[in-house]
C-alpha cells in the first residue's frame, strides 16, 4: 500500500492504482470520458487533469500511476490536486476544445438528460464559444439495427471501439483517418457483428450512438425506474427496467460483480418491443377449432369440467423456460393436490434432476469463479449464444492471461483461442478415460473448470454424459477443497429454480417428452413454448404471448411478462434473484400466481395462500434458501459429482449441438420482437455470406 | 492536411493478389517479428502492396494484408487511413507531393500551385492521360530548396514557373529529368556569392581521410610516450 494525499487528505491506495481511482478512494470526483473501469486506459479525453505537486503541468489522472509519483523532499507522501484553481482552469480549457466541434443540438439529441458532456459542461463549460468557424461535419454510420449514430457529436473517447474489442471479442469498430478528421465506424460500415453490440451506446459519454429503437421515444426523466433481473437466459443479469405509464420504454444494465459486471445481451436490452405486442390479454377457450374470447369464469369452468373427469394419472403439467419461482411453486402445490405425479420443468428432456444434490445441476464455479480457473473445459455448449455474459467472463479470463481451453461440441467463434477437441460424446468419454492429451493439462490445472452446456445434456443419452462429465472431474481434481470446478450452463431462466422445487416427475410420474407424446389427456402448460404437444391433449396454456404454446392451447390464461410481476427467479449458479414490477400486464391477464390461486379454487383445491406474500412465507418456510436473495446456497459439490459418476451408462455417437439455433429468438417474448426479428435476418445472412 | 477519401466502389478492383516478390517481402518483413507478432508488418506490407498497385490501396488490398496478417480488416484500414503517404484512391503514374508550407510559401510555392491547378488540375484529381495527379502536403523538410514538391520517391527543388513546366513536360514526354534543384544548384549550397569552401583542395580527393590520419598519428605519439615511461 501506497500513501498519497489528495486535496489534503491521505489515502493509503494499492500502488497499482491510478491517480484517479486514488482520488476516488479519497473521495473526490474526477470527471472522465475516455476513462472506463472495465476498459482499457486510452488517456485521450484530457478531462481528468489533475496537479501533481511538482508536475510541471497538469497530468492525466486516469493514466498516471500512484507509483509513478515521486514523494516530496523530505519523503512525503506524494500530493495531488483535483480541486485547485489550475486544475479547474485546465479542464475548462479541455471542454472548451470538446465543445469547439460538438453541436448544439442537445434539444433533439437523445443523449440529453443522461449525457456525461452535458453533465459536465454544467461544471467545467463555458456559455459561449470563442470560434467562429464551422464545425466538424461527419457523416452518419451505419452500425447494425440497434445502434444509431450522429457522428457530428462523436468527442473521439473510443470507449466503443476499446469494447467491441476487448469485452466482445470482435473488432468491428475502429478509428480511422487521424485528428480532426477521426472517424468511428466499422470496416465499410458493416453492421456490428456482436451479441452484445447495444452495450456501446450505453458507453458514449455523449449522444453520438445511441439505441436506435428507442431513438425519440423517451426522455429519461420521464420513466420510472425498476431494478430487476432478466431471463432470456439463465444468466439473471441484473438489469432496469424503465417504464413510463404502462409502457416499458427500455432495459438497462445494473452493476452487478458476481454476475453480469455491467453488460447485458442486445436479447435482454432490446426485447422490449416484444413486451407489447402478441400479447395474450384476455382468456380464450377453443370452440370448434377455434380459439374465442372468454371470461375468467368460462375458461375456469370449462378447465375445471375437463379435469374432473380425468384421472390424475392422465393430467400432466410442463414448465415453460420463463416462469418464476412463486408460480412453479403454485403450479406444483396444485397438481399435488390433485394427486398428480406427471410434472416436468425440462421441456427440452435435459437429464438434470434434483435428486443427486442441488450441486448436480448449477454452476458450481459461479460466473465470478471462472476469473479464477485456470484451465476450462466446455461440453456440449455454445456459450456465446447460451449465456453470452458466461462467455464474456471466459474471454476475460483468457484476455488477462492465456489459458488452456478446450472445447467438446459445435466449432464456432467464441472470441477466444480454445482447443477443438471433437464433436460429440465419444471425446468426453476419451478424456474421462484420460486417453487424451488435454487430460494432462486438466490435470497440472489447480482449478480446472468443467462447463457441461444443454446440448450435452437435452438428448436421451444426457444421463450418460453428465455421468462421463463427472467421472471426468472426479479424475482431475476439479472439485477439491475451496474450488467447485464442475458446473452446468442453464439456458432456461426457470430452470433451476424449478429443480430447486422438485418440479420434476414425481413416482412413475411422466416427464415433459413423454407427456407431450400423447401420455396425458389434459396438458397444463406454464409458458412451455418450445415443445411440440402432439393432437389429442387437452391443453391450458398460461402465458403471456401468442406463440407456439397458445396456438396449440385450448383454453388460454393470460399470465404477466416478467418485467409485470415480483418474481423470484434462480440463475444458472443458484442465485436467487427477484424481479419487480415495473408496469402491468396488459389487459385481463394477471400475475400467475394468482391465476393459479383462483384456478385452485374452481378446481375444489384451494391453495393455502391469498397473497404473494402468504404465498412466499410458505415457500420460505419449505425452501429456505429461496429467502436468501442474491445469494447462492452452495450444495455439497463433492458428493453431487460422486453420485453422478456413479450413474454411468454408455452415451451414443451424436455430434453435441447448442440448444440455441438462433440467438435472437429463444423465447416467445423475442420471437415477438420486431428488433429481434431484425437481428435474427441480418445475422442469418452474415451466416450465409460467411459460409460462401 | 489534406483531407483522403476512399476511392469510390466502381475504381475499386474487384480483386487483389500479392505478386511473388510481395509475397517475399511479405514473409521476410513477417519474420523480423516474433511469432504471434506479426501484425507489427503491417506498415511495411501496405507500403509495398501501394508499390506493386500502381501507387494507391484499394480495399480488397487491404483485405488480403489484413488476411496475410490475421488481423481484422478494420484494423489494417485504421493504419492506412492514419498514415497520409497511403494512398486510397487512384494517382497518376507521377504522383505529385507538393509542399505548401511556410517556408515555400515565401519563395513562391503559390507560382508552382497555380501551373499544377492550370495543368493537372484539382488536388487528387488525376489527369485524364493518367499521368499526373497532387497533392498538397506539409513541410518535406526541404526547406533550404524551396519551393519544391517530391514526384514519386525523388524530390525537385528550386522550382520556378519555367522550369517546373519544363520539368512536368519532359516527364510527360517521358523524357529523362534531372532530379534534386532544377536552378543548377548542386545541392544546398549558396546560389551565388559564395564565400565558403572554395578551397580547390576540398574537391581534388586529397583531403580525404585527413582527420583520420591525424588521430592515428596522435595515437601512436601518445603510445611512444607511454612506452618511454615505463622504461
Amino acid at each position: 500500500m501506497t500513501k498519497i494525499i489528495v486535496d489534503g487528505i491521505e489515502v493509503d491506495v494499492p500502488p497499482e492504482f491510478t491517480l484517479l481511482q486514488a482520488a476516488e478512494a479519497a473521495g473526490a470526483e474526477v470527471p472522465r470520458f475516455c476513462f472506463h473501469e472495465r476498459l482499457s486506459i486510452a488517456g485521450n479525453c484530457r478531462m481528468c487533469l489533475v496537479e501533481v505537486k511538482g508536475a510541471p503541468k497538469p497530468v492525466a489522472s486516469c493514466a498516471w500511476g500512484v507509483r509513478d509519483c515521486r514523494p516530496g523532499p523530505n519523503g512525503e507522501p506524494p500530493e495531488i490536486s483535483t480541486k485547485s484553481a489550475t486544475v479547474k482552469k485546465a479542464r475548462e480549457g479541455v471542454m472548451e476544445f470538446l465543445l469547439i466541434n460538438h453541436p448544439l443540438d442537445c434539444p433533439i439529441c437523445d443523449q440529453g438528460g443522461q449525457c456525461d458532456l452535458q453533465d459536465q459542461a454544467m461544471a467545467y463549460g463555458v456559455d459561449t464559444s470563442r470560434y467562429e468557424e464551422n464545425k466538424r461535419a461527419v457523416p452518419d454510420k451505419y452500425l447494425g439495427p440497434l445502434v444509431k449514430t450522429s457522428m457530428n457529436r462523436c468527442i473521439h473517447c473510443t470507449r466503443c471501439v476499446r469494447f467491441t474489442t476487448e469485452v466482445a471479442g470482435v473488432s468491428d469498430l475502429g478509428a480511422i483517418w487521424r485528428g480532426e478528421d477521426m472517424e468511428i465506424t466499422s470496416y465499410l460500415e458493416k453492421a456490428m457483428g456482436s451479441e452484445l453490440q447495444a452495450n456501446v451506446a450505453d458507453l458514449c459519454p455523449v449522444g453520438a450512438l445511441t439505441h436506435k429503437p428507442e431513438a425519440f421515444h423517451y426522455r429519461p426523466w420521464e420513466l420510472n425506474k425498476t431494478d430487476s433481473v432478466d431471463v432470456v437466459d439463465a444468466v439473471g443479469s441484473s438489469i432496469r427496467v424503465d417504464s413510463r405509464g404502462r409502457e416499458v420504454m427500455r432495459i438497462l444494465p445494473r452493476v452487478n460483480e458476481a454476475v453480469n459486471e455491467e453488460w447485458i445481451t442486445d436479447k435482454a436490452r432490446q426485447i422490449v418491443d416484444g413486451l407489447r405486442v402478441q400479447r395474450l390479454d384476455r382468456p380464450f377457450v377453443r370452440e370448434n377449432g377455434k380459439l374465442r374470447p372468454a371470461t375468467w369464469q368460462e375458461a375456469f369452468g370449462v378447465i375445471a369440467s375437463r379435469v374432473k373427469g380425468t384421472a390424475p394419472k392422465k393430467i400432466g403439467a410442463v414448465v415453460g423456460d420463463l416462469a418464476a419461482v412463486e408460480e412453479i411453486y403454485a403450479l406444483k402445490l396444485l397438481m399435488q393436490s390433485l394427486g398428480v405425479a406427471n410434472i416436468d420443468a425440462r421441456q427440452d428432456g435435459a437429464a438434470l434432476s434434483p435428486a443427486f444434490g442441488r450441486a448436480s445441476y448449477v454452476f458450481n464455479s459461479t460466473i465470478a469463479g471462472i476469473e479464477e480457473a485456470d484451465a476450462i473445459l466446455i461440453v456440449g455448449s455454445n456459450p456465446r449464444v447460451e449465456a453470452s455474459l458466461v462467455n464474456v467472463r471466459i474471454r476475460k479470463r483468457w484476455r488477462a492471461a492465456p489459458l488452456p481451453i478446450a472445447l467438446i461440441g459445435e466449432k464456432v467463434d467464441l472470441t477466444y483461442a480454445y482447443e477443438h477437441l471433437g464433436a460429440g460424446p465419444e471425446t468426453l468419454a476419451e478424456l474421462a478415460a484420460g486417453r487424451h492429451s488435454f487430460v494432462e493439462k486438466l490435470k497440472a490445472a489447480k482449478k480446472p473448470l468443467i462447463i457441461v452446456g444443454q446440448g450435452a445434456l437435452s438428448r436421451a443419452d444426457g444421463q450418460a454424459i453428465l455421468s462421463l462429465a463427472a467421472q471426468l472431474a472426479r479424475s482431475v481434481g476439479a472439485v477439491a477443497e475451496g474450488w467447485n470446478g464442475f458446473s452446468i450452463l442453464h439456458t432456461a431462466a426457470s430452470r433451476v429454480g424449478a429443480l430447486d422445487l422438485g418440479f420434476v416427475p414425481g413416482e412413475g410420474g411422466l416427464n415433459a417428452q413423454d407427456m407431450a407424446k400423447g401420455g396425458v389427456d389434459v396438458l397444463f402448460n406454464l409458458g412451455a413454448d418450445e415443445i411440440d404437444v402432439a393432437p389429442g391433449a387437452f391443453v391450458i396454456y398460461q402465458g403471456t404471448h401468442g406463440d407456439r404454446g397458445a396456438h396449440r392451447a385450448d383454453v388460454i390464461l393470460p399470465g404477466a411478462a416478467y418485467t409485470e410481476k415480483s418474481a423470484t427467479y434462480v440463475n444458472t449458479e443458484g442465485r436467487v434473484q427477484m424481479a419487480n414490477r415495473a408496469a402491468f400486464a396488459p389487459g385481463d391477464a394477471r400475475e400467475d400466481w394468482a391465476i393459479l390461486r383462483a384456478l385452485s379454487d374452481v378446481l375444489g383445491q384451494r391453495l393455502p395462500f391469498d397473497s404473494l406474500n402468504a404465498l412466499r412465507a410458505k415457500l420460505y418456510a419449505e425452501y429456505p434458501h429461496f429467502a436468501a436473495l442474491d445469494e447462492v446456497a452452495q450444495g455439497d459439490v463433492a458428493k453431487a459429482v460422486e453420485a453422478l459418476a456413479a450413474i454411468g451408462g454408455t452415451p451414443g455417437r451424436d455430434a453435441f449441438q447448442s440448444p440455441v439455433k438462433d440467438f435472437y429468438l429463444t423465447n416467445p417474448i423475442a420471437r415477438a420482437s420486431g428488433v429481434m426479428a431484425e437481428c435474427s435476418a441480418l445475422a442469418r445472412h452474415v451466416r450465409l455470406e460467411a459460409a460462401e | 492536411m489534406a483531407v483522403r477519401k476512399v476511392a469510390p466502389e466502381e475504381l475499386q478492383p474487384k480483386s487483389f493478389a500479392f505478386t511473388p516478390e510481395t509475397e517475399a517481402f511479405a514473409q521476410a518483413q513477417i519474420a523480423k517479428y516474433p511469432p504471434g507478432r506479426q501484425a507489427s508488418a503491417v506498415i511495411p506490407l501496405l507500403w509495398r502492396v501501394q508499390e506493386q498497385h500502381d501507387g494507391w490501396l484499394p480495399q480488397k488490398a487491404i483485405e488480403v494484408v489484413a488476411a496475410r496478417l490475421d488481423m481484422p480488416p478494420i484494423r489494417v484500414m485504421e493504419v492506412a487511413t492514419f498514415y497520409t503517404m497511403f494512398n486510397l484512391a487512384p494517382v497518376g503514374k507521377y504522383f505529385i507531393q507538393f509542399c505548401g508550407t511556410t517556408p515555400c510559401q515565401l519563395r513562391g510555392a503559390g507560382d508552382i500551385k497555380k501551373v499544377l491547378e492550370a495543368r493537372v488540375g484539382e488536388q487528387g484529381h488525376v489527369s485524364d492521360d493518367g499521368i499526373f495527379s497532387w497533392l498538397e502536403v506539409e513541410c518535406l523538410g526541404a526547406c533550404c530548396n524551396a519551393p519544391m514538391v517530391q514526384i514519386n520517391d525523388d524530390y525537385y527543388e528550386d522550382l520556378t514557373t519555367e522550369n517546373f513546366e519544363k520539368l512536368l513536360d519532359d516527364l510527360a514526354a517521358g523524357r529523362p529529368v534531372k532530379k534534386g534543384p532544377q536552378n543548377g544548384r548542386h545541392a544546398s549550397e549558396p546560389q551565388d556569392a559564395i564565400k565558403t569552401l572554395q578551397d580547390p583542395s576540398l574537391y581534388d580527393g586529397s583531403v580525404i581521410g585527413s582527420w583520420r590520419k591525424r588521430f592515428e598519428e596522435e595515437a601512436v605519439k601518445a603510445a611512444d610516450a607511454d612506452t618511454e615511461k615505463k622504461s
